[in-house]
């Protein structure tokens, strides 16, 4: 009887220790798994174009609550979550430039009003003051004004979903770029759809946006500059560039000459975002 | 007046097992319930004419069918919000507006805060609102009324049982005390390595984002943990892990709303635990076990109503001040 007691016993001890061992397991397991986000963040797996007005990076990925809130009220659809693969981004709002940039059709940018936690920050208020990153001409070679070449035709071809407000077609609307088709004796595209240069000079015309001088930005993003006297120039980025991604997005070569680099100007910027 | 005791919910919300009545603190009425009940021997020929009703003529699970009615409604409108744009309820149950008004799941805003160390001032609105809402509504009604994940982990758990029935898989019970040990974890990894760590494994917030803005491979994740309590722990994740529950069990500590215990008309059959997800929170409804005429169930309560629905007797009622008997 008295071994029959100590047998029962040491058997329910062992199942104790047992489901106390799982426990621990499985906790830590969690917890494992979860830190194993950090590798595609620490390892700079991918660097992303972040929406106007983000922290740096660091600090953006602790301040966002993945709610895609400014997914939502983006008008051209330019900014979509991250999924699983990028760690401790998971849900993390970003924007790939090439297929849809942000052009500020929004003027308001909704997407800094819509973000509940200020990881998109609110101390921005208009295109000018957004520092995304900054625009770099990758292969110069290619571009058709370093050619010397026009052109004719859809900017992007005729599958290309994505779109510009362009507001001599209609003010509030966005429209598919592959319904706007150009005609140009010398390539001019990322000059002319820039959205900084666009408020330039609807300003010099003495038309701001939504009638606000404060809408006009002090800075130009982007020229073309003469390279020599046949006609043939190249395009330079200037300190005005907010990293927006729209040049990249309308450069109708492949690929494109002008790519966004986000991971330096937020970073080493030096105002309210950093 | 009812017997409730926040300290022992809190406890047992925390991982605590309940604990017996020490002689002096169950009232001589109730005792003397108690004794009646252990010399009555038509109770028992009266639960097994009652248990063979039963399983002559399965009653519908009413409030289980109101319930996945109202959990797949709030996340449909979500969806059809954005799809729709009618922003009615715009972002994701991490952190929404509705109408306009701002709203922040409560462990989500939390590992914000731990991480980022700077609360703007949107984020405080919609993290009081959703206080307020879950405190009246009972706290971790959010679980069983609204999270996404639970749903699935409901069914995977009809599937955990029928597989139980047939022998096939078993049951690894754990430790409830890893739940509040986990959530310690993920608030303090995310003040010291500055990200909020836990929503990149939530299933919760995954699967909301998911039915909104599109599946992915996070979802895989999910899928995971769906297998792992169907195969080895029944209803794992929400027990013994999801920091969200515990976050809404504080909330709803003091809840006005809750289920109440009614001691003189119980059997004791047990129907009602094993349906529970959180079974302990049902201890009192073991004969002897009850302080009081009537008991408030503790925190861990996700308020789901199966017990109320399983009860052959009505010994286990909604109860909100004022309201008697709610949600018969």
């Amino acid at each position: 009887m008295n071994e029959n007691v100590k047998k029962a016993k040491r058997r329910s001890s062992q199942k104790a220790r047992r489901r106390f061992l799982r426990s621990v397991l499985y906790g830590a397991g969690a917890v494992g798994v979860a830190l194993l986000g950090y590798l595609p963040v620490v390892g700079q797996w991918l660097t992303r174009l972040r929406p106007p007005g983000a922290l740096y990076e660091e600090k953006f990925l602790a301040a966002c609550i993945k709610c895609g809130q400014c997914v939502q009220v983006c008008p051209v659809e330019a900014i979509h979550l991250a999924d699983l693969d990028e760690g401790f981004g998971v849900g993390v709002p970003y924007i790939d430039a090439r297929a849809q940039a942000c052009d500020f059709s929004c003027d308001g940018l909704q997407c800094v009003l819509a973000c509940p936690t200020g990881a998109l920050t609110h101390e921005v208020n208009y295109p000018h003051q957004v520092d995304m990153g900054i625009a770099r001409v990758v292969n110069e070679g290619q571009c058709l004004a370093v050619q010397g070449k026009g052109f004719q035709g859809q900017a992007r071809g005729a599958d290309f979903t994505g779109k510009l407000r362009y507001a001599e077609v209609d003010r509030w609307n966005p429209i598919l770029v592959r319904d706007h088709p150009y005609d140009l004796a010398l390539c001019d595209l990322c000059v002319r759809q820039c959205p900084i240069e666009i408020r330039i000079a609807d300003c010099a015309a003495g038309k701001p946006p939504s009638g606000d001088e404060r809408q006009c930005p002090p800075q130009h993003a982007i020229k073309l500059e003469p390279i020599d006297d046949t006609g043939r120039k190249r395009p330079v980025i200037l300190d005005g560039c907010v990293g927006c991604g729209v040049c990249e997005m309308i450069c109708p070569v492949e690929p494109a000459v002008i790519v966004m680099d986000s991971s330096e100007s937020r970073a080493s910027s030096k105002g309210l975002r950093a | 007046m009812s017997y409730s005791s926040l300290k022992d919910s809190v406890a047992e919300l925390l991982g605590r097992d309940p604990r017996k009545p020490a002689p002096g603190e169950v009232p001589p009425e109730v005792k003397a319930i108690h004794q009646d009940k252990r010399t009555d021997k038509s109770r028992i020929a009266k639960i097994r004419v009652e248990l063979a009703e039963k399983a002559a003529n399965k009653p519908p699970e009413k409030l289980r069918r109101k319930r996945w009615a109202v959990l797949i409604a709030v996340n449909l409108l979500f969806v059809l919000s954005y799809w729709l744009d009618i922003q009615l309820l715009e972002g994701a149950l991490t952190a929404s507006r509705f109408a306009g008004f701002h709203m922040a799941d409560l462990n989500s805003a939390l590992q914000v805060m731990l991480a980022f160390k700077h609360v703007v001032i949107n984020l405080v609105i919609g993290t009081v609102t959703v206080f307020i809402l879950w405190w009246l509504l009972g706290g971790r009604t959010f679980c069983s009324w609204v999270c996404p994940y639970h749903l699935l982990a409901e069914w995977a758990e009809m599937l955990h049982v029928w597989l139980a029935k047939k022998k096939i898989v078993k049951d690894h019970p754990m430790d409830r005390r890893m739940r509040t040990i986990a959530w310690l974890v993920f608030a303090l990894l995310a003040l010291l390595t500055g990200y909020t760590v836990y929503e990149t494994i939530s299933p919760t917030g995954i699967l909301s984002r998911a039915l909104i803005y599109g599946p992915g491979v996070a979802l895989i994740w999910v899928g995971l943990l769906l297998a792992f309590e169907v195969f080895y722990s029944r209803r794992a994740w929400c027990r013994y892990l999801c920091p969200i529950g515990l976050t809404y069990g504080l909330v709803g500590a003091t809840s006005p709303f809750k289920v109440r215990y009614h001691l003189s008309s119980c059997f004791h059959e047990g129907e009602c635990r094993k349906v529970c997800l959180v079974p302990h929170v049902l201890d009192t409804v073991i004969l002897g076990r009850a302080r009081g005429l009537e008991v408030d169930i503790g925190a861990d309560c996700t308020r789901c109503g199966r017990c109320v629905d399983a009860c052959p007797t009505s010994s286990l009622t909604f109860h909100f001040p004022g309201s008697g008997k709610a949600g018969e």
